[in-house]
């Protein structure tokens, strides 16, 4: 499988999600954000970081970026595209994500390992998982807060199309478990078509029992079904 | 030509960081405030005479970067 992740100045997740991929035995490019041609790819992630030092609003800048306009097409062509944290922000302003990250609710960056349960598995990246699964995952970020209109909500719920929610250990979703102040607990959405996926955590860092756990290792290797 | 923009919360989105600054001017005694809330500005100059097709074009300006319609609104003014 042809993987492509892309670089912006500022990207700081572009290895690790490299090395995820590797594991996995993807063939990965990394991709500069000013090319303008993209390698042919099932698959693109787009990377955390803090992509132009997050000027205007995270993402912004990174979105009206020369590949961005080639992530675009091979999205609307049905290429698998993730993103992740930063990616996140960044799939929202470019409009292939509906909604928007807005500041912590409390104000502060989160930096730290929190738990998220899988609440959708009948689709590309997360078919390794198992219904419900509580998953511990690592967030690092200062906009993770997601927000849309309570009719743009209502598709999400009805239409499944959010795969996690922050949760505790157990599994208990509520407002305690919330680390962002995210609409209903909301860590990562699919588009309608379920080929776009972004979400907050980072599955890359915990794919390796020595330095984390592996709880994100079947994301990636859920996109070689 | 010089415009300036305005760029606002919409009113329904939370907006943490214009709470904290009221709370502070609060806890420091100014408790006449009723509210507040935190905005971006925006000074730009174009080259274009025309005062309704700049308008355009720093709405067009607006729309395509400068603003996030989910979460705010703008305003532009002739200075």
């Amino acid at each position: 499988m042809n993987s492509s992740v892309i670089v912006f100045p500022g990207s700081n997740c572009d290895r690790d999600v490299a090395v995820a991929l590797g594991k996995l035995k993807f063939k990965n490019t990394m991709v500069w954000h000013k090319e303008t041609i993209l390698p042919k790819s099932d698959l693109i992630v787009i990377p955390g970081g803090f992509s132009y030092g997050d000027y205007l609003r995270s993402g912004a800048i990174a979105a009206k970026s020369n590949i961005l306009n080639e992530v675009i097409n091979a999205a609307n062509n049905g290429c698998l595209v993730l993103g992740i944290c930063n990616g996140f922000q960044i799939l929202t302003e470019a409009g292939l994500l509906k909604g928007v990250l807005l500041r912590n609710k409390n104000l502060k960056f989160i930096g730290k390992d929190i738990y998220v349960k899988t609440l959708n598995t009948d689709n590309k990246f997360c078919n390794k998982y198992k219904q419900d699964q509580v998953l511990k995952f690592n967030i690092a970020h200062n906009e993770g807060n997601y927000f849309t209109s309570l009719d743009h909500l209502k598709k999400l719920e009805d239409q499944n199309l959010i795969p996690f929610k922050y949760c505790d250990s157990k599994g208990t979703i509520n407002e305690e478990s919330n680390p962002n102040g995210s609409l209903n607990n909301i860590a990562g959405i699919f588009n309608e078509r379920k080929n776009i996926l972004g979400l907050m955590p980072h599955p890359e860092r915990m794919v390796d029992q020595i330095i984390s756990n592996n709880n994100g290792i079947n994301l990636f290797a859920s996109l070689l079904n | 030509m010089k415009f300036s923009i305005k760029v606002t919360l919409k009113k329904d989105v939370l907006d943490p960081q214009g709470k904290v600054v009221q709370q502070t001017l609060q806890n420091m005694g100014m408790s006449m405030l009723k509210s507040l809330r935190q905005g971006k500005y925006f000074e730009i100059e174009i080259n274009e005479i025309n005062e309704s097709k700049a308008k355009d074009q720093i709405e067009n300006m607006c729309k395509k970067l400068l603003v996030n319609l989910i979460i705010e609104d703008f305003e532009i003014s002739k200075i």
